[in-house]
């Protein structure tokens, strides 16, 4: 694989995809570091609330509004920056309030749909309503292009294709001929208020009660006016995650459930024909590769050394344990590489220190931004 | 009245962020209170088939399937229970057929905002009935769910209290009203949260614990720190392997190596488990590092030992 700077090279939008679990906020914050301290003017998104960016960018918190990070903190660390670097946190109940805001034909109907119980929920709740809110948040920032390089880290969904769903469903949601009937003035509003003669309806008022069904007739009816406005936008974001200006990379880890997440993931991405920019694998057991040759009896060597049986034999059975991962690692890394043909995998090793402050992004920012072989010397550096 | 202990509920909910190890745990949970003799069900919800991962990819679906002895499993399709509920509500067959071919009710059910959660919490409660609803349905005395991972957890979990606002009255705020009070009650449902010995996840879980108790009115009965390595080395070995590992090449450096940075690791690990103890009022419990390459039912089997 080429290096990430150069996957990188005059791309505007960097989206971070995987599980969760995998640390894509600390590879999404290293990579906008790294592409800062090469000269851009970059801002790194993040709709997990669980401060993890902000942690990992050594921020007490973060919110709607983006913040530059003092540069005099990585300098500290050693990374020189040449450009800037800004983190936001985005509010998805807010940026859905904006949304209707924006495409609410008038106030009242704006209203409407903001003091609906049903959509109170639904801006918060709806499954895809979140990803699709930080995919709308991206092409408004994009817009608007005070920045060179946006990097978003996509939401911790369990299944890293919820993700890339999250536009259609939502728009399904909202708009087709089923909604439709019921904006007619015979639609559900109109049945649910009792003019209807509908048996169905009436079986099911019966088990979902009157009140309810009222409100959802209500939340159906006060989209209606919206429809046009959220395909037209819908279809603008698609436009964008296709451009060759963008670039998904897909963070996994090297066990065998993401592995195969990651895998399918770069199908769904190619099956769409989204840009694929690559896969970063972090915490990898780098395997002491050169040793495997190595004929030496370890546990006997290690006690000649030692002169203790005890320890020896502790130091051997570590050592075999780390081996057997490490193996497990490489395996599942060539697997997903045969999978991906010419496209690349990075690799990143798993750090004897929990990375979650700057010093620790710092050290990741050194093994994304590498060379192949500056990656291997740093890894065998440490094996 | 003192709270029965974890497994001797109904229901226990198995939460935490992803990639932690929740089904492993939920599944050894599970094969521990089988073999207590207890009629145990894990179920995946958001057809996730992590389980059945374990289970050397038997495919689970929408049925209770048997594992072991005492131990089924379920994967909770919300549209498989949907349907359920509408038979179990609409006894009479004419009405249901037509209320499945209405468009209406088939719009709605796929439109509404949280519905598919409210169902699947819905059949969770229906498996965890001695008087199943399910015609012929098996009783259990244990039911262990394998929470979606946080972020949404809480959002799950909250599902029927919001319906039970949403819907004033009607047949949907009083069953939305029951799931909550079963899952809110602590002589019946249990929650565990599992957690890793790393920072964020620690901080995560405080989080959460605090959420689900002051949003879902969920008060978390156990952390289970999960991948927590041993402590082969101690200080004065680690001196000598520093020197050693300066002294020689090839593998014996290499394994020196090894050693020190598992050291490393289980240090800053301890810090972590001794910060979320601070950190938390559910008791913590920890289990070990596995060092395997892929997780199976025997690997979950000798977590369930170390689970009691």
């Amino acid at each position: 694989m080429p290096e990430l700077g150069e996957v990188l090279e005059g791309k505007e939008i960097c989206i971070c995809a995987g599980s969760g679990g995998v640390g894509k906020t600390t590879t999404s914050a290293a990579i906008a570091t790294g592409m800062a301290a090469s000269g851009l003017k970059v801002c790194v998104l993040t709709i997990d609330p669980a401060k993890r960016l902000a942690d990992s960018l050594g921020l007490e918190e973060l919110g709607n509004e983006a913040r530059r990070i003092d540069p005099a903190l990585f300098e500290r660390q050693g990374v020189e920056m040449e450009g800037e670097l800004w983190a936001m946190m985005l509010d998805p109940k807010a940026t859905f309030d904006e949304l209707i805001a924006r495409q609410a034909p008038d106030e009242e109907s704006r209203d409407r749909v903001l003091e609906n119980r049903i959509y109170q929920q639904i801006s918060n709740a709806l499954a895809g309503s979140q990803e699709y809110m930080a995919m709308e948040k991206l092409f408004e920032l994009h817009t608007e292009g005070d920045y060179d390089l946006l990097v978003l880290d996509t939401p911790p969904t369990r299944n890293a294709l919820d993700f890339l769903d999250a536009p259609k469903r939502l728009t399904q949601f909202i708009e087709g001929r089923s909604l439709r009937v019921f904006m007619r003035p015979t639609g559900l509003a109109a049945k649910v208020a009792g003019r209807g003669t509908s048996v169905a309806l009436g079986v099911l008022k019966r088990i979902v009660g009157f009140d309810l069904l009222a409100d959802l007739a209500e939340f159906f009816n006060a989209f209606s006016g919206m429809i046009d406005g959220f395909q037209a936008r819908a279809k603008r974001v698609n436009k964008l995650l296709g451009d060759p200006s963008t670039c998904f990379l897909v963070v996994c880890g090297p066990q065998g459930d993401p592995i195969d997440e990651a895998v399918y993931f770069h199908r769904k991405l190619v099956e769409a024909k989204l840009p694929f920019g690559g896969v970063i694998v972090n915490k990898v057991h780098y395997p002491a590769e050169k040793l495997r040759g190595d004929a030496v009896d370890l546990p006997a060597a290690l006690a000649e050394k030692l002169e203790d049986a005890d320890l020896a034999q502790r130091v051997a059975a570590n050592f075999s344990d780390y081996q057997a991962l490490a193996e497990r690692d490489a395996r599942n890394i060539d697997h997903l590489a045969s999978e991906l043909r010419a496209s690349g995998v990075i690799r990143v090793p798993y750090l004897d220190e929990d990375v979650h402050d700057l010093a620790g992004l710092a050290e990741i920012n050194r093994y994304l931004f590498a060379t192949g072989e500056e990656r291997v010397a740093m890894a065998a550096g440490r094996a | 009245m003192p709270v029965p202990d974890l497994l001797d509920k109904r229901l226990v909910i198995v939460t935490g962020k992803g990639g932690v190890g929740k089904t492993t745990v939920a599944v050894a949970l599970g094969q521990r209170a089988a073999a207590e003799g207890k009629r145990t069900i894990v179920c995946e919800v958001a057809s996730q088939e992590n389980a059945s991962r374990i289970f050397d990819h038997t495919a689970v679906g929408f049925h209770e399937v048997e594992m072991e002895e005492n131990l089924w499993s379920i994967s909770i399709d919300p549209d498989e229970s949907m349907r359920e509920y509408v038979l179990l509500q609409l006894k009479v067959r004419a009405m249901r057929d037509l209320l499945f071919r209405s468009r209406i009710f088939n719009y709605l059910a796929a439109a509404t905002p949280g519905l598919k959660e409210l169902v699947t919490i819905g059949k969770i409660w229906e498996l965890a009935q001695l008087d199943r609803k399910v015609k012929q349905g098996r009783k259990y005395d244990l039911v262990i769910v394998d929470a979606p991972a946080t972020g949404h957890g809480v959002g799950f979990l909250e599902t029927p209290r919001t319906f039970a606002a949403i819907a004033r009255v009607g047949p949907i705020h009083s069953q939305a009203q029951r799931l909550d009070a079963f899952i809110t009650d602590q002589e019946q449902t249990g929650t565990a949260i599992v957690a890793l010995p790393e920072e964020m996840p620690v901080n995560e879980t405080a989080a959460l614990e605090k959420d689900l108790r002051d949003e879902v009115g969920v008060a978390v009965d156990r952390i289970y720190l999960n991948g927590l390595y041993p402590e082969r080395f101690s200080k004065p070995e680690c001196a000598r392997l520093t020197r050693l590992a300066e002294a020689e090449q090839g593998s014996v450096r290499a394994a020196a190596r090894a050693a020190l940075s598992e050291h490393e690791r289980a240090r800053s690990q301890r810090a972590q488990l001794a910060r979320l103890r601070r950190r938390v009022e559910a008791p913590v419990k920890t289990l070990p590092f596995l060092f395997e390459p892929e997780l199976g039912p025997e690997a979950a089997r000798r977590l369930s030992r170390r689970l009691s």
